[in-house]
C-alpha cells in the first residue's frame, strides 16, 4: 500500500534526524531502565514543509465563549512555544524503540558487528526428526506410521476385516521421517556490569555509569539474542541486584573493587562454564580503591582469573571530584599490551559516546 | 465499488430521497465502508485513495493511526469533490453515527456541485490525482526518489503563493503588446499646463521644469520597458513555472503541485460555509426525518461534540450552522433591508415579523454564491455575534499568555475577514524579475499589519532561491520597520528599506 510507503519515507528523514543529534539523546535520562520493545518519546526538529505565513503571536483571531476582555483564553494556542528567531524551535515527539535507537547508535559510532570467538555461535541449529514424509530412504522409514495409513486406506476401502486383520502396505502408506532444522537462539553471552557505589561516586558520576550501561547493554541486546545480563553493585563489599536496582540506586560507603570481582569470579565459575559462553564484564569505578593491597590482588584477578577466560573485560572511569583515578593508571601500568583489557576514561556526559565506541569498537 | 451492507444501503436510499426531497441536489455519491486503517490512509491522502508519493503522508498517516489508537480523535466521514462524489464511512461505527454521517456527506455533495466557487474545480479529480501519482513515480524511477521528493518539499513550501482568484477572471483584456502606443516623450506636449495668456508661458511652464519632467518620464518610460513583470504577480507558482530555470520535469512537478493547490483552494474559502451547509442538513434531516426516537440522544450528543465551541478558535461548524440558521429566520421574518437596519425601536426589532418565508429560498442562495468572505462581511450581525459569545483575542506580552482583547462587533468582524482573507495567508506579489538589474527576484508581502514568523520565512526564502537560482529578495515588515530580506545562496540579509541606495523606484 501506498502509504506504508510515504510512512518508511518519513521514519526514514526521522531517523536521520535523531542521528544528527544523537548526542543529545544518548543522555536523556530517561531512557535509562527502558527495555528493548519499550518506547521512548523523542522530541526532534520539526520537519514541517516551511511556508511564507503569519506569526501566531501576532495574529490573534476570533474565539467563543465566555469571559471578560484581559481574561486569558485556554486551551491549546494555534502554535504554542516560542514563536522564535531561529529555525528548530519547533519540535515533534516520536516514539521509537530502544531497539531502533541501539541500531542507529552502532551506525552512528560505526560499531563492528561481534564476532564471537571461536564456535560459539550466538544460536544454533538443530536437527530434529519430527517430520514425516511420503518419500525416503528404507533406512529411515517410520513402521508405526505407515502402518497407520495402510490400516486408514483398507478401512476407507473396506477391505478391512476385523476378524482377520491383515494390512498390508503398499507404496503409497509408506511414511519416512524427515528432519526439521531447529533454530535456537543459544543464551551463550553474559554481560556483567560492576557499578562502583561507594561514597565517592558523585550523583553525576552514577549517573554517566547508568547512561553508558544502558547503551552497552542496548547494543549488545540488539546484537545477541538470548543475552544474559548480571548486575553487581559494590562498595566495600559486593552484591548482585536486579537490572531496575542497578539503574536506580545509590549507597555510599568504601571502595574495595576486589570484593566486586571476587564476586563476579564465583558467578563466572558457577554459572558461566568457559566453553559455552562468552563473557564481557564490565566495570565502572571513579578509580579510587582504598589500599594498594587490594589493589593488587585484583589485578592479580584479572590476570590469573579473567584474562584467560572472559571476551573482554572493559574498564571505564568516571572522573570524580574525590576519587584519585588510581586504578586506571594501575591497570595501564601493570597490563601495557593486554588485549583483554578494554580501558575507557569518561571525564563528562559529552565523552559517553566516545567510551562507548572505545568499548564496543573493536567488535570482540 | 459501494460495499455498504444492505442495512446500510437502506437508509444511504432513504436518505438519499429525503435530501433530494429538501431541494439539495448533487452528483451521486457512492459511499465505501472502509476500517480505521484504511480511514487513515485516505484522510492522510486529504481524501483521495491514491496520491504521489511523498513522506509528509506518512507523518500525517501516522499522527492520525497515533490519535485514534489512544482514542483522541476519530475520523466520522471523509468526502471528494468529485463526479461522483466518493465518501467514506468508518467500519464499526454506530448506525446513528452512519445516519448522520450520510447526511451531512449529502450536504456537502450539494455544495460541492453548486457553490460557484467550487465551478472551476476539476470534477475529476480523482483520476488526476492517479495520474500525478504515477507521473511523479516516472519520475523518481528516472532521477532518484531523493531527488525529486527534495524538489516537491520546495514546491510544497511555496504551494500557497497562488493567485486563489484567478480561476474566476473569465477574460482578462489582454494588451496586444505590438499595439501599446509609444509615447515619444520628445514631441509630447503633455507636460505643459493650459496657458491662455502667452506673457505668462515662461511663468507657467518654466523650460527648465519641462525638461526635468521629460527627463523623468523618459526614465520611468526606460524602466518600463526593461522592467517584467510589467505588473504584480500574485500566482508566484505560475511565475516560477514559466520563467524559473528549471528542467521540463521540474517544471511538471510545480504544475502538479500548483494544480492540487487550486484544485484544495475552494474548500479552504469555503470552510465555514461548507461544514455549516453539511451541519445545517444533517441536523434538519436527522432530527425531523431520520433518527428514531431510540436515536435522538446519541444524535444530540454527536452534533452536540461537533458543534462545540473553543476559546481559542471558532468552529467552522458551529459558525456556519448558526449563520444559516440566523439567514434563515431573518429572510423569514423579513429582518433585512433598509427599514430594519434603520429600526432603532428595540422592542420593535424583537417583535419584528413580516412573515415573508423566503428563509429557505435565500439560503439556497447563499450557497450558491457566496464564499467564507463574502458571507461573514454580509450576514454577520451585531445580534449574531452577542449570541454566540464571539470575541477577539491577542497575544499579550506582558502576561505571556492569549487574552480575550475586546467583544466590540466591529473588530470581530474585521478579525474575522482578516483570518479569512487569502485564507489566512500572507499576500505575496512577484514585483520584478530583473531586481537590481542583476536578475535577481523580488517579492513583495503585502502588509496588513500583521509580520510573518521569520523562521519560516528564511527557510522559505532558502527553498525558493533553489527554483529561481540566483539570489531571491523580499520586501516585508519586520520588528516594524520596512526591509528588503534577501538569500543570495550563502546568507540571509535584512536591510532596512531606507538604507537602500534609491534605485529603479520600486518603494
Amino acid at each position: 500500500m501506498g502509504i506504508q510507503e510515504d510512512n518508511n519515507r518519513f521514519r526514514d528523514i526521522v531517523r536521520g534526524r535523531i542521528k544528527q543529534n544523537f548526542k543529545k539523546y544518548v543522555t536523556h535520562g530517561e531512557m535509562v531502565g527502558k527495555r528493548e520493545k519499550d518506547y521512548v518519546k523523542i522530541p526532534i526538529p520539526s520537519i514541517d514543509i516551511p511556508r511564507f505565513k503569519y506569526g501566531p503571536k501576532q495574529q490573534g483571531g476570533v474565539g467563543q465563549g465566555t469571559g471578560q476582555a484581559g481574561e486569558a483564553v485556554d486551551g491549546d494556542q494555534p502554535g504554542q512555544g516560542q514563536a522564535g528567531e531561529n529555525p528548530g524551535e519547533h519540535f515533534l515527539e516520536v516514539d521509537v524503540t530502544i531497539d531502533e535507537l541501539a541500531d542507529i547508535l552502532g551506525e552512528e559510532l560505526a560499531l563492528p558487528r561481534i564476532e564471537p570467538k571461536g564456535n560459539k555461535n550466538t544460536d544454533v541449529t538443530t536437527y530434529k526428526y519430527s517430520g514425516r514424509s511420503p518419500v525416503g530412504p528404507e533406512g529411515l522409514r517410520h513402521f508405526k506410521a505407515s502402518y497407520k495409513e495402510a490400516l486408514k486406506r483398507s478401512i476407507a476401502s473396506g477391505t478391512y476385516d476385523p476378524d482377520e486383520p491383515f494390512v498390508v502396505p503398499i507404496r503409497r502408506d509408506l511414511r519416512y521421517k524427515t528432519y526439521r532444522k531447529v533454530v535456537k537462539p543459544q543464551a551463550n553471552a553474559v554481560v556483567i556490569y560492576m557499578m562502583d557505589v561507594s561514597g565517592s561516586m558523585g550523583d553525576e558520576q552514577k549517573e554517566i555509569v547508568r547512561m553508558e550501561s544502558f547503551w552497552i547493554n542496548a547494543w549488545l541486546r540488539r546484537n545477541y539474542k538470548g543475552l544474559e545480563t548480571r548486575f553487581i553493585i559494590h562498595d566495600a563489599a559486593a552484591k548482585e541486584v536486579d537490572e531496575k536496582t542497578f539503574f536506580s540506586t545509590s549507597e555510599s560507603g568504601g571502595t574495595l573493587i576486589s570484593s566486586a570481582y571476587k564476586l563476579c569470579q564465583k558467578m563466572i565459575e558457577e554459572d558461566y562454564p568457559l566453553e559455552a559462553w562468552n563473557i564481557y564484564p564490565f566495570h565502572f569505578s571513579d578509580g579510587d580503591n582504598w589500599s594498594g593491597e587490594d589493589t593488587r590482588m585484583c589485578l592479580s584477578l584479572l590476570q590469573k582469573f579473567f584474562f584467560p577466560r572472559v571476551n573482554m573485560f572493559g574498564y571505564g572511569q568516571v572522573e570524580s571530584k574525590y576519587g584519585s583515578g588510581q586504578f586506571l593508571k594501575d591497570l595501564e601500568k601493570t597490563f601495557p599490551s593486554e588485549d583483554k583489557l578494554v580501558i575507557s576514561k569518561i571525564e563528562n556526559k559529552e565523552k559517553i559516546l566516545q567510551s562507548i565506541k572505545d568499548f564496543l569498537g573493536k567488535g570482540k | 465499488m459501494s460495499n455498504l451492507t444492505p442495512e446500510l444501503e437502506r437508509e444511504r436510499q432513504k436518505i438519499c430521497r429525503l435530501a433530494k426531497e429538501q431541494g439539495l441536489d448533487f452528483f451521486d455519491t457512492i459511499f465505501e465502508i472502509v476500517n480505521y486503517n484504511q480511514m487513515n490512509q485516505i484522510a492522510a491522502y486529504g481524501g483521495f485513495p491514491v496520491r504521489y508519493p511523498h513522506w509528509r503522508f506518512g507523518m500525517e498517516y501516522e499522527q492520525l493511526s497515533k490519535s485514534y489508537e489512544y482514542g483522541l480523535s476519530k475520523i466520522y466521514e471523509l468526502v471528494i469533490n468529485n463526479d461522483p462524489c466518493y465518501a467514506y464511512l468508518m467500519e464499526g461505527n454506530d448506525i446513528v453515527d452512519q445516519k448522520l454521517v450520510m447526511a451531512h456527506v449529502f450536504g456537502h455533495c450539494d455544495f460541492f456541485k453548486n457553490n460557484q466557487w467550487f465551478s472551476p474545480t476539476n470534477r475529476k479529480m480523482m483520476d488526476a490525482m492517479a495520474n500525478h501519482g504515477t507521473r511523479i513515480r516516472r519520475y523518481m524511477d528516472r532521477y532518484g526518489v531523493e531527488v525529486v521528493e527534495d524538489f516537491i518539499d520546495v514546491c510544497l513550501s511555496l504551494e500557497n503563493l497562488i493567485d486563489r482568484h484567478s480561476p474566476y477572471v473569465m477574460d482578462v483584456i489582454k494588451e496586444d503588446p505590438n499595439k501599446k502606443e509609444v509615447v515619444e516623450i520628445e514631441k509630447t506636449d503633455g507636460f505643459r499646463l493650459k496657458v491662455h495668456r502667452d506673457y505668462m508661458e515662461k511663468f507657467i511652464n518654466p523650460p527648465e521644469l519641462i525638461a526635468q519632467a521629460k527627463a523623468e518620464a523618459a526614465e520611468r518610460q526606460k524602466f518600463e520597458r526593461r522592467h517584467f513583470p510589467p505588473e504584480p504577480v500574485r500566482d508566484v507558482l505560475n511565475f516560477l513555472l514559466n520563467y524559473a530555470p528549471l528542467e521540463s520535469w521540474q517544471q511538471d512537478v510545480i504544475s502538479i503541485v500548483r494544480e492540487e493547490a487550486y484544485y484544495f483552494a475552494p474548500q479552504g474559502m469555503t470552510k465555514i460555509m461548507n461544514e455549516g451547509w453539511a451541519s445545517y442538513w444533517h441536523s434538519k434531516l436527522m432530527t425531523e426525518k431520520i433518527a428514531t426516537a431510540a436515536e435522538i440522544i446519541d444524535f444530540a450528543d454527536r452534533h452536540s461534540g461537533t458543534m462545540a465551541m473553543s476559546p481559542s478558535g471558532f468552529n467552522p461548524y458551529k459558525v456556519g450552522i448558526e449563520l444559516f440558521r440566523d439567514i434563515e429566520s431573518r429572510w423569514n421574518k423579513g429582518r433585512y433591508g433598509k427599514e430594519w437596519d434603520e429600526c432603532q425601536d428595540m422592542s420593535a426589532r424583537q417583535t419584528w415579523d413580516t412573515k415573508e418565508m423566503r428563509g429557505r429560498e435565500k439560503i439556497f442562495e447563499v450557497r450558491r454564491n457566496y464564499n467564507d468572505v463574502t458571507f461573514i462581511d454580509e450576514f454577520l450581525t451585531e445580534e449574531f455575534c452577542i449570541q454566540n459569545r464571539m470575541f477577539v483575542y491577542k497575544f499579550n506580552k506582558r502576561t505571556g499568555q492569549f487574552e480575550v482583547d475586546t467583544r466590540d462587533f466591529k473588530a470581530i468582524k474585521a478579525k474575522f475577514l482578516f483570518q479569512l482573507t487569502n485564507f489566512g495567508q500572507p499576500i505575496i506579489n512577484v514585483i520584478d524579475a530583473n531586481f537590481e538589474n542583476r536578475g535577481e527576484l523580488l517579492l513583495a508581502h503585502m502588509f496588513e499589519g500583521i509580520e510573518m514568523q521569520p523562521d519560516y520565512m528564511q527557510a522559505t526564502m532558502k527553498n525558493l532561491y533553489k527554483i529561481w537560482q540566483r539570489p531571491v529578495n523580499l520586501a516585508t515588515v519586520l520588528d516594524s520597520e520596512r526591509r528588503i530580506v534577501s538569500f543570495d545562496g550563502k546568507e540571509i540579509k535584512s536591510i532596512l528599506l531606507s538604507d537602500l541606495p534609491v534605485g529603479d523606484g520600486n518603494s
